[in-house]
């Protein structure tokens, strides 16, 4: 098979396992994001593609090739650090043709490539400046040239947007994601902004404490979580408990669930629904009974925050569907079967 | 296979280090009063000889003295100067940080032989307490340097935070400088000590024919005579300095005090 | 806390201590030792006023310029022996554990701190016939009897390059152990091998660091006034030698203090060249 393929890869620093017995195939040409929060091990699994690290178990294979204790160097891929690390001593587009230099290719081809990766960069005319001397976005773009200037089987890239204010990131997202169609190279991407993993990502990969909660495509991951940490992790989420009788009906937030039926044998568990897909009507009618506690107006979208059995529940509407409720008022909610995701506990 | 390379190169570095302390700690358990390695015998008694010999107890006890003088009073050029320097803006002042750096800086023989000259002008030469003085502005450079480091390191606001509840410079200084600022007191002094302990050309030009320190008294015997008890001493210098520089590791951020980052921002 | 100017009087209190003791202990030694390299020298005492060039026109002479082209050359050859035994070993000691480098620091500075005086003791030792390391060789068969290595001007480099090795390693231990360590990480991704990335990354970033080392390593060389006494012949004595000399035993301090001056302006005169050289290297 053509691809990446990581098979049983265990990391222990010491007595502490970083990566548990993480098993993933990335087929050639997709864009794959590791999301997780901190200290999950996708860095560390990141830091193994690249060589950087040896695992203590398991093999990692390229294009069918065990590369597991193949050093860097020879690995033949592109990576973009978190800091950059681009060279302080060589100008931008010395930094372009270094891996180009180190393995004697000849001063009038690395020039030609460099021109073309530069343009690639939309920075056309930047190759004699200082790397000091450029902003985030132009530094970011020179460290991403840079990786793909030997067009490596494999492009990593460590929380390559992390450094950039908030507007910048959104826009270099898709830049990103459009070069890599562009160029149709496998890109590993690790990240824990699951907005940039939602932007870019072909398959993303949501790890927790050294495992793979799921993998999956995006929307697959947001519409159907594998799990409660998945589904909290990604997107915002109401989680709740039920119970379901010997026939399948449910019960939650003090109410029966009209519609949902849950596999025949799980007795309880818990539901996650998406505050959008939570729905506000008056009380009774078979609704859930609730009272609004806070109303949030951010403008874009409102937040009604309604207690109900005992729990928290979040809807989220658009302005033109304001619901008209105040604070302390008394309101039904209505969960469509189709809308609610059953979880074990 | 890299990492093997890497260890051979450590460890050659390693052994030019250690090799001439290691053939004078052979010599000095020599059983007789011989220059010869691999030792002959095996005998402790040079070791025993630097506190039995009186020549060899006094310059050690005047070495021990004039390195806790010259060091405190480093210590008290040093501390005020620093604390100036990063409580107020005075630009100009940073020529005294210069002044303080400079004799370190310079050949020692300058800095020594200026003193000797100033001695010598003003009457003084031969006098105990100038060699304290001397070697107090030579090694003035070391305590300046850690404690400005410790200084930088302190949180400006804790001063603010400290002032609003009601603390005047003075009380400040005593309650919250004061104890962040004691670790680079310490490796301040136990540097400059360790330096001056060691110290030959500075004691040499200034008190050298009226008072005899172990750096003197070595340089003397290693010209008019052999005695195992230079390895001896030789041995327990290095034996000193290690346990006081191990101490300063022990209690205090050794590499940070040397110019890495501290262990947290890692 | 701001820093404030200061506003009264009394702010500068603190100053007043150590700029006292600045002033008095060592710019004024500093400029007597400059007044006395202008006086006479007075075979009874330690010198008389005057006001003669003396003391300096007697360095144009050949054997004044052997001696301090010798102390430049030994200087320099220390210097570089130093910069380039240091800095792959700092290199590799600022990436190993902080337990291990602590370890390392202990004993560089131990070393460092060790008297001239027991430097030169421990090499002439080493060096010796009777002592001496070729006692070793001759133990596994290498030589045929033990032979003694000094006086000699590869005893002197060597114990030189002893003396000044940790303080080459504690110049350049700040700037290593600060070194973005995915700088060689991200060279090693490029295709470069360990090898490769430390000249092509690690050595030319460092080059502002390297050159002022090198600047450091050659003056705290030159300082150097035992080593070639005790390990060298007459014609490898330095400067630094003669001053000592010539203040204590011939009791001519004027001619030491002119001579003292003199290594003032060509230590300062060679850093000032250097620097101006990395500046335009620099600029180009």
């Amino acid at each position: 098979m053509s691809g990446l393929a990581l098979q049983n890869i265990t990391k222990q620093f010491g007595t502490f396992t970083a990566v548990k017995n993480v098993s993933l195939t990335v087929p050639h040409g997709t864009f794959v994001c590791l999301l997780g929060p901190s200290g999950c091990g996708k860095t560390t699994l990141m830091r193994m593609i690249a060589g950087l690290d040896l695992p203590t178990e398991g093999a990692i294979k390229l294009d069918d090739a065990d590369i597991t204790r193949v050093p860097t160097h020879k690995r033949d891929l592109g990576m973009v650090f978190q800091s950059l690390a681009l060279f302080p001593h060589l100008t931008v587009g010395e930094n372009i043709a270094y891996s180009l230099r180190i393995r004697g290719v000849g001063k009038e081809d690395q020039k030609k490539r460099v021109d073309e990766l530069l343009s690639m960069i939309h920075l056309s005319g930047y190759a004699d400046r200082p790397v000091a001397k450029l902003s985030g976005g132009q530094r970011q773009r020179v460290a991403i040239a840079r990786a793909l200037a030997i067009s490596p089987k494999l492009f990593l890239l460590d929380e390559p947007l992390s450094a950039l204010d908030a507007k910048l990131r959104e826009a270099m997202q898709v830049e990103l994601r459009q070069l890599q169609q562009r160029l149709g190279i496998t890109t590993i991407v690790v990240t824990h902004d699951q907005r940039e993993a939602m932007t870019m990502a072909d398959t993303v990969v949501v790890m927790n404490s050294g495992e793979i909660r799921q993998a999956a495509a995006p929307v697959e991951i947001y519409r159907r979580p594998a799990d409660t940490f998945v589904a909290d992790f990604i997107g915002m989420t109401n989680l709740f408990d039920f119970t379901a009788d010997s026939a399948g009906r449910t019960n939650a937030l003090g109410s029966s669930i009209e519609g949902l039926q849950v596999p025949g044998g799980l007795s309880k568990g818990v539901l996650s629904v998406r505050p959008e897909d939570v729905h506000l009507t008056a009380p009774g009618h078979g609704a859930i009974a609730g009272r609004v506690t806070f109303v949030r107006d951010l403008g874009g979208t409102i937040e009604t925050f309604v207690e109900a059995g005992g729990k928290q529940i979040v809807a989220v509407s658009m302005p033109h569907a304001r619901p008209d409720v105040t604070v302390g008022q008394d309101v039904g909610i209505k969960l469509s079967p189709d809308a609610c995701v059953v979880l074990k506990s | 296979m890299n990492v093997f390379l890497q260890r051979v190169y450590l460890g050659l570095v390693g052994l030019f280090l250690l090799l001439p302390l290691m053939v004078v700690a052979g010599v000095s358990v020599n059983e007789k009063q011989t220059l010869a390695f691999p030792p002959q015998g095996f005998s402790l008694s040079w070791y025993g000889e630097i506190f039995a010999n009186p020549e060899w107890r006094n310059a050690l006890l005047a070495s021990i003295t004039l390195a806790a003088v010259s060091a405190a009073l480093a210590l008290a050029i040093a501390l005020p100067l620093a604390w100036f320097l990063w409580r107020r803006h005075a630009p100009w002042a940073n020529v005294f940080q210069l002044l303080g750096i400079a004799p370190f800086t310079l050949p020692p023989v300058i800095t020594a032989l200026g003193l000797l000259t100033f001695w010598a002008t003003t009457g003084f030469y031969g006098q105990p307490w100038t060699a304290a003085i001397s070697h107090a502005i030579f090694f003035v450079t070391l305590p300046l340097v850690t404690l400005s480091l410790g200084f930088s390191s302190i949180d400006r606001s804790l001063v603010e935070a400290a002032a609003t509840m009601g603390a005047d410079d003075r009380t400040i200084f005593r309650t919250v400088v004061l104890p962040l600022i004691l670790p680079y007191l310490v490796s301040g002094y136990a540097f400059a000590f360790v330096l001056s302990l060691n110290e030959y050309i500075v004691a040499y030009m200034t008190v050298g024919f009226t008072m005899e320190t172990l750096p003197i008294k070595i340089f003397n015997a290693l010209r008019y005579g052999y005695t195992p008890t230079m390895a001896s001493v030789t041995i327990l210098f290095v034996a000193i300095a290690a346990l006081i520089f191990s101490l300063v590791a022990r209690f205090g951020d050794l590499p940070k005090l040397l110019g890495a980052m501290s262990n947290n921002d890692k | 806390m701001r820093r404030e100017a200061p506003q009264k009087l009394s702010d500068y209190g603190p100053l007043l201590f150590p700029a006292g003791m600045l002033i008095v202990f060592f710019v004024i030694p500093f400029a007597t030792m400059i007044a006395v390299s202008f006086f006479k020298r007075d075979p009874a005492g330690f010198y008389s006023t005057a006001f003669v060039f003396d003391n300096y026109a007697r360095f144009l002479s050949l054997f004044f310029g052997k001696v301090l082209g010798f102390s430049l050359f030994l200087a320099i050859a220390v210097a570089i022996c130093c910069v380039l035994l240091a800095v792959p070993f700092t290199y590799l000691l600022s990436r190993s554990s902080r337990r291990t480098q602590v370890v390392w620091l202990v004993g560089l500075l131990s070393v460092l701190s060790l008297s001239e005086v027991i430097i030169g003791f421990a090499w002439s030792t080493l060096f010796s016939r009777t002592a001496g390391i070729t006692n070793l060789l001759v133990a596994i068969g290498l030589m045929s009897q033990p032979v003694a290595l000094n006086p000699s001007f590869g005893a002197v480099l060597t114990a030189m390059v002893y003396q000044a090795l940790p303080y080459t390693v504690l110049v350049l231990y700040p700037a290593l152990v600060r070194l973005d360590p995915t700088l060689t990480e991200a060279a090693r991704t490029l295709g470069a091998s360990p090898i490769t990335s430390f000249f092509t990354v690690v050595v030319p970033a460092l080059r502002n660091t390297i050159m002022a080392t090198l600047i450091m390593v050659f003056i705290f060389a030159l300082g150097s006034y035992l080593l070639p006494q005790i390990l060298g012949r007459p014609q490898h004595w330095t400067l630094s030698v003669l001053i000592t000399d010539q203040a204590i035993y011939q009791s001519n301090m004027p001619f030491a203090a002119a001579m003292a001056v003199f290594l003032v302006l060509v230590t300062l005169g060679l850093v000032g060249l250097t620097l101006l050289a990395g500046r335009k290297g620099e600029a180009a």
